[in-house]
């Protein structure tokens, strides 16, 4: 069977890729394109290391087809800084809030798509929305303050 | 280099033609939480892939002339709790959605694979049965529709017919106060598989409970209606007689297994625990429509 080729676009730019129609968006990323900022844990959905977004959306990226971003909007970690880190990142340096780093591009993104929908989340909304990342380095505490330090810092800036 | 085909059909015909052309090697991708998992793992291994999100009576919701809705089985349970009006009507049905798995989950995961995964832990599965969901299919031999709790026909097998796919669920319109909620028991907060699951829809006039369903998950091969339960409910008060009657169905109707996750006796006297508490959130949601 000829290879699939998929038209799509990652982080805003343009992206064309040839895939098997069994080939994860997860496997794409990170071995033809060398978008390896998401990561494999579990391959299974259970640990979020592998989060993007696809058309705004949080997904997983391991339970994605890559055919299925044929003329979709992907966002990876890579995307996430500008010329200047994002706050988020920022925060999760300033107040160590990982240790290993594994789940760090998955907690990112993840905590990006929380604070879009909801600026002003509680620790309870946090860590709900977070439930799906899995840190193996247990660093969750640090975690889930610096997602609501940097809301904080979010809101001032706004005003 | 694999055989396998990946198809993304725009309307319901091609992609029943293709299903049915795949002679039970064919699979459908709705959020594909499920599929990616067993595909992965070497449990299906599909010669053809159907991806029915672009299918626009799949992925939609719709209100009814009537004021039902009719939900696309390729909605996402995030789109679920995103529209407006439907966790006003049904909001046990868009709670059940949103219990499966994670945010990540949730972004993909539909009521439609759900129900077609044929688990008989599948959260909105029991909420669906209690809302009184009517299925549309499609298949080779045009569109029927079944009531929810006759498509399962036990733990991952479905009362369909080669080539048909499940099209949407029509959620009835409501009588005023009326509510629904569901409820399961797991041992831990999140993303864990219902040891019970307990879905309640019902109707109050002046106090009294005319009209009540009750579906039952993760205690039998599939997915139960229990009408004892929902008769106990109907004439009363809801006063504790008449819950312990209706839980007591709910015990009586379990055919549970042991398993890790619980008992055979544990399941059982949760499913009764489960009734009254859910029938409970049920009631007051009804009292405020």
């Amino acid at each position: 069977m000829a290879k699939l080729h998929v038209s799509t676009t990652i982080n805003g730019e343009p992206q064309e890729f040839l895939c098997d129609a069994d080939q994860s968006m997860l496997d794409v990323l990170r071995g033809p394109l060398g978008l390896t900022g998401s990561k494999e844990g579990c391959g299974s959905g259970d640990c979020g290391a592998c989060s993007i977004t696809l058309d705004g959306r949080l997904v997983c990226s391991c339970l994605m087809l890559a055919a299925e971003a044929e003329g979709r909007q992907i966002a990876t970690i890579e995307g996430m800084a500008g010329e200047e880190l994002h706050p988020l990142q920022t925060k999760f340096l300033e107040m160590a809030a990982l240790q290993c780093g594994i789940c760090t591009p998955g907690v990112l993104m993840a905590a990006k798509s929380l604070l879009e929908r909801n600026p002003d989340p509680t620790e309870h909304e946090v860590r709900f929305w977070l439930a799906g990342n899995l840190c193996r380095c247990t660093g969750y505490d640090k975690i889930v303050r610096a997602v609501m330090e940097t809301a904080a810092d979010m809101r001032g800036g706004a005003r | 280099m694999t055989d396998i085909q990946y198809l993304a059909p725009r309307t319901l015909d091609e992609a029943v033609q293709a299903f049915a052309a795949s002679s039970g090697k064919g699979r459908i991708l709705a959020g594909g939480t499920d599929l990616l998992v067993q595909m992965r793992a070497g449990t299906v291994t599909p010669h053809t892939i159907i991806d029915i999100k672009k299918i626009g009576e799949m992925t939609a919701i719709e209100e009814t002339a009537g004021g039902g809705f009719r939900v696309g089985a390729g909605v996402s349970g995030a789109i679920l709790r995103e529209h407006p009006k439907l966790k006003k009507v049904w909001p046990g049905v868009v709670e059940a959605a949103n219990l499966i798995g994670s945010t990540q989950i949730q972004g993909r995961a539909t009521a439609g694979g759900n129900l077609c995964n044929g688990s008989p832990a599948g959260d909105s599965v029991p909420a669906m049965v209690a809302a009184g969901a009517i299925v549309t299919i499609q298949g080779p031999k045009g569109r029927r529709e079944l009531p929810v709790e006759a498509v399962p026909k036990g733990p991952g097998r479905l009362n369909l017919e080669p080539g048909e796919i499940v099209v949407s669920f029509t959620l009835p319109a409501r009588p005023k106060g009326s509510s629904d909620a569901y409820l399961r028991m797991i041992p831990r907060t999140e993303m864990d598989i219902a040891v019970v699951g307990c879905g309640v829809s019902l109707t109050l006039e002046k106090g009294v409970c005319t009209a009540a369903r009750v579906g039952l998950g993760a205690v039998a091969p599939t997915v139960l209606l229990v009408e004892g339960a929902a008769k106990a409910l109907i004439g009363s008060k809801l006063d504790e007689a008449a819950l312990d009657k209706a839980a007591n169905a709910c015990r009586a109707a379990c055919r549970p297994i042991d398993d890790k996750r619980g008992t055979i006796a544990y399941r059982t006297q949760i499913a009764g625990v489960l009734l009254k508490r859910t029938a409970a959130i049920a009631a007051e949601r009804a009292g405020r429509n």
